[in-house]
C-alpha cells in the first residue's frame, strides 16, 4: 500500500485544521497566549500534546509578547517553532515581529484576522496583520480550512528556507470556526516534503555565535540588505512548495490564483475568506452573460508584483475588495496594486472598494451588484465605502 | 449568620449578561454602590468587561473606559493625572481586571503604578483562569487545578501576588469574598478614604471554568475563606498585616468537593494540598504576629 494515500477526509474548522497542520510538521516548540478567535488552535495542540501526539515543548507565558520573545531565540536555536494569535495579540507582538525577521528567525504564525480595538470587536477583518507588512514577515491569506492546513506545512518548508518568518491569516469565524471536510495528509508525505529544520547559523555553543548585537549604521544597512535579496526568493519559494505539494497531495497552490479569468473583461481581486463568495458571484455573472473572474491574491508579503502585472495585463477593468480600512488611505490591497501597476502599458482601470470592513456581511449578489455599478465606471484615486 | 448590611444606590442594574448565579455580577453591584457616583471605571477585556455591557449598552452608571488586556493599571493612571490636571483629585479611579489580566499580561502595569503610588483602586476579580477565553490557566490558577490549556492538573502552585504586591509597600492590598458582604463593603470604604495605590484582591469562584453549581458559587467562595485556601486580610503599607477572618478549618476536602477541577484529585494529592494550605496559614499568622503595627 502507498502509504502517501492513507489521506483522509474529516469535519474540521480552520483552526483544528491548523492545529493538525502544526501535529503534522512535527514542531520542537509553540510558545503561544489565548485569544478569540484563535483559542481553538491552542486548545486543539494542547488536546494532540496531552494525547502524547504532538511532542513539542508547549509555553504558555503570561502575554504575547512574551510568547514571541520566546519564539524568537527558540527559532535561532535551530528548533522548529510555531506560534498563533490574532488582533491584539499581534498587535502586541508588535515590537517583536521586527525583531523576529531582523535576527532572520524561521517562525511560523497563524494570525486569524479580528478586528482590533477600539471598540471591542471579534469580527472578521484582515486590519492587524495587514498593518504588519512592513515588518519583514511573510504573509499569506487562506481562504479554507483546507487551505490553511496545508498552507502551515507549506509555509515551514518556505520560512525555514529563506530564514524568514511566515504568517498564515485566516478570517475570524468565516474560515476559523466553519466546518468542512478536510483531507489530512499521511506523516510520511508530510515528512517527505518538509525536511528536517537544521540551520548553520544558530545558537549553538559547539559554534559560538552571538545574534542581535549592537551593528554599526553600515552594517544594520547591510543585515536589511540581505533581507531584502531573501525576500526576493520568496516567491519563487512559495510557488515551488505549493508544486511539490501539489504533486504529492493533488493540492496545487500558487501565490496567485485565478478563477475563471480566461476573456474577463471585469477581474475582482481580493483575499481570504472573501474569495469564496467572489466564487459564487463569478459563477452567477457568468451564468448572467457577464465575463467577470477573480484573482485571488494568496501570498501577500512579499507582494508578487511581476506575477500581478503578468495577471492583470490587458484585463478592460479591475475590482479590489478590500476587508480592512487603513485611515488616511483607504483599502491596503488597493493601494498594493495602484503601486503594483504604476507605469505598465494595458493597464486595467482600477477601483478600490472597501467591502466587510469590521465583518458586515458581503453577498454574493451584493458582490454582483457593485461590478454592475463600477466596472465601466472612470476610477477613483481613493477607495470607496460600499458596505 | 451575620446580616448584610448595604445600600444598593443604583449604580448597577439589571440586564447584565454575567452567567445567572456568578458572584462577580455580586461583587461588582457592591463594589460600585460602595464607590459611589464620583468615580470612573477602567475596565480590561475579563467578564467584569462583558458585565459592564457590550455598546450601547452599559450596567454600570459611572463612566467605564474599556482598555486592553494589559494595561489596565497604565491607563487608570492616565485617568487619574487627567482629573488631577482638571482639579479633580477626589474622584475616584477605579479599575476591574481578571486574574489575567492581573497577575499575567498586565503585572509589569500594575508594578509599575504601584511603585509610582498611583492613586488608584484597583480591583482584581481572580477567578483563577482566563475565562473570557474559554477557561485555560494563568499564573494565579492554583496547583492541581484542571483548566483547558492544564488538562491533567496545573503542575505549579498559585502565584503568590499578593506578597509581591506587599514588596511594593504601596498603602493597601486587602482579599474580599462574596460571601463576607460586609467584609468587602469595610474594606471597599476603607481603601476609598486612602489616596495611593490599593488593590483588592476578590474571589471569584467561577461556574463553567471549576465547575460550580448554578447556586453554588457563594457557598463556594465561604468555604474557601473558611478552610483557608483564601484568606481575607488586609496588609497596609506592605508590612502591616491583619486577618479579617482570623480561625480556620481542618480541612479543605469539603471546598474541593464543590468544584469539577479538583475531581480527579485521589487522597495523596488532596493530603499534598492540604499540607500547602497548612504551611501558607502558618506564614501568614507569623506575618500578622510580625507586624510592626503590633510590636511598637
Ligand atoms: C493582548 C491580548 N491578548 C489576548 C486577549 C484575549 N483575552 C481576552 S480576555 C482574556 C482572558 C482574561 O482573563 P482574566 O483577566 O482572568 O479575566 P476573566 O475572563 O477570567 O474574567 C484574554 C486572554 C486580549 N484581549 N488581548
Ligand atoms: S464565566 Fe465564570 S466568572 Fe465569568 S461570568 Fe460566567 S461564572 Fe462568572
Ligand atoms: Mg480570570
Amino acid at each position: 500500500m502507498d502509504m502517501r494515500a492513507n489521506a483522509r477526509g474529516v469535519l474540521l474548522s480552520g483552526n483544528q485544521a491548523v492545529a493538525y497542520g502544526v501535529l503534522l510538521a512535527r514542531p520542537d516548540v509553540i510558545p503561544v497566549y489565548p485569544i478569540t478567535p484563535q483559542t481553538p488552535i491552542l486548545e486543539q495542540i494542547i488536546e494532540l500534546h496531552s494525547e502524547g501526539r504532538m511532542k513539542a515543548e508547549l509555553l504558555t507565558p503570561e502575554s504575547e509578547h512574551s510568547a514571541m520573545s520566546a519564539c524568537i531565540p527558540a527559532s535561532l536555536t535551530g528548533a522548529r517553532v510555531f506560534t498563533a494569535t490574532s488582533s491584539q495579540g499581534l498587535l502586541l507582538m508588535h515590537e517583536l515581529l521586527h525583531y523576529a525577521s531582523g535576527a532572520r528567525s524561521s517562525i511560523v504564525m497563524c494570525n486569524v484576522n479580528r478586528t482590533p480595538a477600539s471598540p471591542w470587536g471579534f469580527w472578521p477583518d484582515q486590519l492587524d496583520s495587514l498593518a504588519q507588512r512592513d515588518t519583514g514577515w511573510i504573509q499569506v491569506y487562506s481562504e479554507s480550512p483546507q487551505e490553511s492546513l496545508d498552507g502551515v506545512i507549506q509555509l515551514f518548508r518556505v520560512a525555514e528556507t529563506a530564514n524568514i518568518p511566515a504568517m498564515i491569516c485566516h478570517d475570524a469565524f468565516y474560515v476559523s470556526h466553519a466546518v468542512e471536510p478536510v483531507e489530512i495528509p499521511s506523516q510520511l508525505t508530510v515528512d517527505e516534503f518538509l525536511p528536517p529544520f537544521k540551520p548553520d547559523i544558530r545558537l549553538d555553543t559547539t559554534l559560538g555565535r552571538s545574534f542581535g548585537a549592537p551593528a554599526d549604521q553600515r552594517n544594520w544597512n547591510n543585515t536589511r540588505r540581505d533581507l531584502d535579496a531573501a525576500m526576493a526568493t520568496v516567491p519563487d519559494l512559495v510557488s515551488e512548495a505549493g508544486r511539490l505539494w501539489g504533486d504529492l497531495t493533488g493540492r496545487h497552490y500558487a501565490p496567485l490564483e485565478e478563477y475563471r479569468m480566461e476573456g474577463a473583461d471585469v477581474v475582482i481581486v481580493t483575499m481570504g475568506s472573501m474569495c469564496g463568495t467572489v466564487r459564487e458571484a463569478v459563477d452567477a455573472m457568468r451564468e448572467a452573460g457577464v465575463k467577470a473572474g477573480m484573482l485571488k491574491v494568496r501570498l501577500f508579503r512579499p507582494l508578487p508584483m511581476a506575477a500581478l502585472r503578468q495577471a492583470l495585463e490587458g484585463v478592460p477593468c479591475a475590482i479590489v475588495l478590500d476587508r480592512n480600512y487603513s485611515p488616511g488611505t483607504g483599502g491596503i490591497l488597493h493601494q498594493e496594486l495602484k503601486s503594483v501597476l504604476f507605469n505598465m502599458k494595458n493597464a486595467p482601470r482600477l477601483h478600490g472598494l472597501m467591502a466587510g470592513v469590521g465583518g458586515v456581511n458581503v453577498s454574493p449578489a451584493k458582490i454582483g451588484e457593485l461590478v454592475a455599478q463600477y466596472r465601466d465606471k472612470e476610477p477613483q484615486v481613493g477607495a470607496i465605502w460600499v458596505d | 449568620m451575620e446580616l448584610i448590611s448595604y445600600q444598593d444606590e443604583g449604580q448597577f442594574v439589571s440586564g447584565h449578561v454575567a452567567c445567572g448565579g456568578c458572584a462577580e455580577a455580586l461583587a461588582m453591584r457592591v463594589i460600585l454602590n460602595t464607590v459611589g457616583s464620583d468615580a470612573i471605571g477602567v475596565v480590561s477585556p475579563s467578564c467584569s468587561a462583558v458585565i459592564c455591557g457590550g455598546y450601547p449598552m452599559s450596567a454600570v452608571k459611572i463612566p467605564m473606559f474599556h482598555t486592553t488586556l494589559e494595561s489596565a493599571a497604565a491607563s487608570a493612571s492616565g485617568v487619574k493625572r487627567a482629573l488631577v490636571a482638571q482639579n479633580k483629585p477626589d474622584t475616584t479611579v477605579l479599575c476591574f481586571a481578571g486574574d489575567g489580566g492581573t497577575y499575567d499580561i498586565g503585572l509589569q502595569a500594575l508594578s509599575s503604578a504601584a511603585e509610582r503610588n498611583e492613586d488608584i483602586l484597583y480591583i482584581c476579580f481572580d477567578n483563577e483562569g482566563y475565562m473570557n477565553t474559554g477557561g485555560q490557566k494563568s499564573s494565579s490558577t492554583p496547583l492541581d487545578a484542571v483548566t483547558g490549556s492544564t488538562p491533567a492538573g496545573k503542575t505549579t502552585r498559585k502565584k503568590n501576588l499578593i506578597e509581591i504586591l506587599a514588596a511594593h509597600r504601596i498603602p493597601y492590598i486587602a482579599t474580599a469574598s462574596p460571601s463576607h458582604i460586609n467584609d468587602m463593603r469595610a474594606k471597599i470604604e476603607k481603601a476609598k478614604a486612602i489616596r495611593g495605590t490599593k488593590v483588592i484582591i476578590v474571589l471569584i469562584p467561577c461556574l463553567p471554568g471549576w465547575g460550580v453549581a448554578d447556586n453554588a458559587a457563594v457557598r463556594t467562595a465561604r468555604k474557601a475563606v473558611e478552610a483557608g485556601v483564601f484568606p481575607l486580610l488586609e496588609i497596609e503599607d506592605g508590612v502591616n498585616y491583619r486577618l479579617s477572618v482570623s480561625e480556620k478549618g481542618d480541612s479543605i476536602e469539603s471546598y474541593l468537593k464543590e468544584q469539577k477541577r479538583y475531581r480527579h484529585l485521589d487522597a495523596d494529592h488532596i493530603a499534598r494540598l492540604q499540607a500547602e494550605t497548612d504551611f501558607e496559614w502558618r506564614r501568614l499568622q507569623q506575618r500578622v504576629a510580625d507586624s510592626p503595627a503590633r510590636n511598637p
